[in-house]
């Protein structure tokens, strides 16, 4: 299948991605879910995780975004994630986030508990 | 007349004002060019905002159990005015232009019997409303030590708004910023975020098929803190580019006007030398003439 999804992932400060890629995974608040070229339109929201770029058709994830929430939207045209904060996986420094971590639960902030627990997740894996 | 000496001290004083006001000038076209890229790229993102924003409210009917952001409370009896100004002066009318629009809107809002309450963000605005409705005031965002304003400066702000308003503390919010049309214009404008006015969506059949995860209206209620924090943010990247733009435009008049002044004293010094060596020649020739 030679067809490619046009993906688009804006922050409010500045666009940082724009490519035609084969497949995106994207962490929506009812569950992960992969667009493929030809997606039915739809809207979800996005907790927070990782989203998955599949440059290659059938090939491993090449590129992965932490996203804090956002936004996700499907059209005929292709898919566009607004996110509030992205960062590239690569860039997570693990033990600065573990550190949060900590003082995030000794704190009882479980919003931050939360977003932490999922940036951990997605730099480990 | 003045003597040759204070005339030179004059023309030296306002030289030194003339490179100071240029160095200004070419600052302030410089940090328009940052300002205008940092507008520029936050565009895709409100774009995209906005039509999101107009295809969920042609699909959600407004009815008294929608969230209260796109709602309201039912009541417009308390008005907070968010006053976006700059945090230095010598910006030509940038800050005076908007603290009028906002000193019109709270003039007619008290005329009709309303309270209203003031927000600064950035100083600069707040004099003029501190001398004469100082209890109105509610808070002020110091921006002082932020060199470019980031999205988190935005959200900051706007959340603070949305927690006063679901604490009740008012019922309609307008905020107040300069849209930047040029160099050489910028509009004071006043736009109402709360309850939030919705794009007519004339595009309801188009996009019937889509799917919503969850259902429309908790994407709704999820989006529209959001949209509010877009919202500031677009203010304050306009305010940004509008307060160079208008430092631009002011500190050209500046360094035109001292050229203008300096010509002019110049012309001063050099017929008041010239009369001083006239006078003294006719001194020397009338003392000889005299032998």
């Amino acid at each position: 299948m030679a067809e490619l999804l046009d993906f688009e992932l804006v922050s409010p400060e500045r666009r940082l991605a724009k490519a035609r890629v084969a497949m995106v995974v994207v962490p929506g608040v009812e569950g992960d879910f992969g667009v493929l070229p030809g997606h039915a339109p739809m809207m979800s929201t996005i907790r927070p995780g990782a989203i998955a770029i599949h440059e290659a058709d059938g090939g491993p994830a090449t590129q992965r975004f932490f996203i804090d929430g956002g936004f996700a939207e499907v059209t005929e045209i292709g898919l566009t994630i607004l996110a509030e904060r992205a960062t590239p996986v690569a860039d997570i420094d693990v033990a600065a986030v573990a550190t949060q971590l900590a003082a995030a639960r000794t704190a009882g902030d479980d919003a931050a508990i939360a977003r932490l627990e999922a940036m951990q997740a997605a730099a480990t894996n | 007349m003045p003597s040759l000496k204070s005339l030179k001290m004059r023309i030296t004083s306002v030289k030194s004002t003339q490179k100071i006001t240029k160095a200004m000038k070419m600052v302030a076209a410089a940090k328009l060019r940052r300002a205008q890229e940092a507008a520029e790229a936050a565009r895709p993102y409100s774009v995209r905002m906005a039509a999101v924003m107009a295809s969920l409210a042609s699909r959600v009917t407004v009815g008294p159990e929608s969230p209260r952001l796109l709602a309201g409370t039912g009541k417009d009896q308390v008005h907070l005015l968010v006053v976006c100004s700059s945090e230095r002066g010598l910006a030509g009318g940038f800050n005076s232009n908007i603290a009028k629009l906002a000193r019109r809107t709270l003039d007619e809002l008290l005329g009709q019997g309303k309270t209203v309450k003031l927000m600064f963000v950035g100083k600069k605005a707040r004099a003029p409303f501190a001398r004469t409705h100082k209890d109105l005031i509610v808070g002020t965002v110091d921006m002082a030590h932020i060199k470019n304003v980031g999205f988190a400066d935005a959200k900051a702000v706007a959340d603070d708004v949305v927690a006063r308003f679901e604490a009740g503390e008012f019922d309609v919010a307008h905020l107040f910023f300069s849209t930047f049309k040029s160099a050489l214009t910028q509009e004071p404008t006043r736009l109402q975020i709360i309850p939030a006015a919705l794009p007519a969506g004339g595009t309801a059949g188009a996009d019937a098929s889509v799917e919503y995860e969850p259902d429309e209206e908790s994407i709704l209620a999820d989006l529209l803190p959001k949209n509010l924090a877009v919202q500031v943010f677009r203010a304050l990247l306009e305010n940004a580019a509008s307060e160079q733009g208008s430092r631009m435009t002011a500190m050209d008049s500046a360094t035109r006007n001292a050229g203008d002044m300096i010509n002019k004293l110049s012309i001063t010094y050099n017929r008041t030398r010239q009369a001083a060596i006239t006078k003294e020649l006719i001194e020397i020739i009338s003392g000889a003439e005299a032998l």
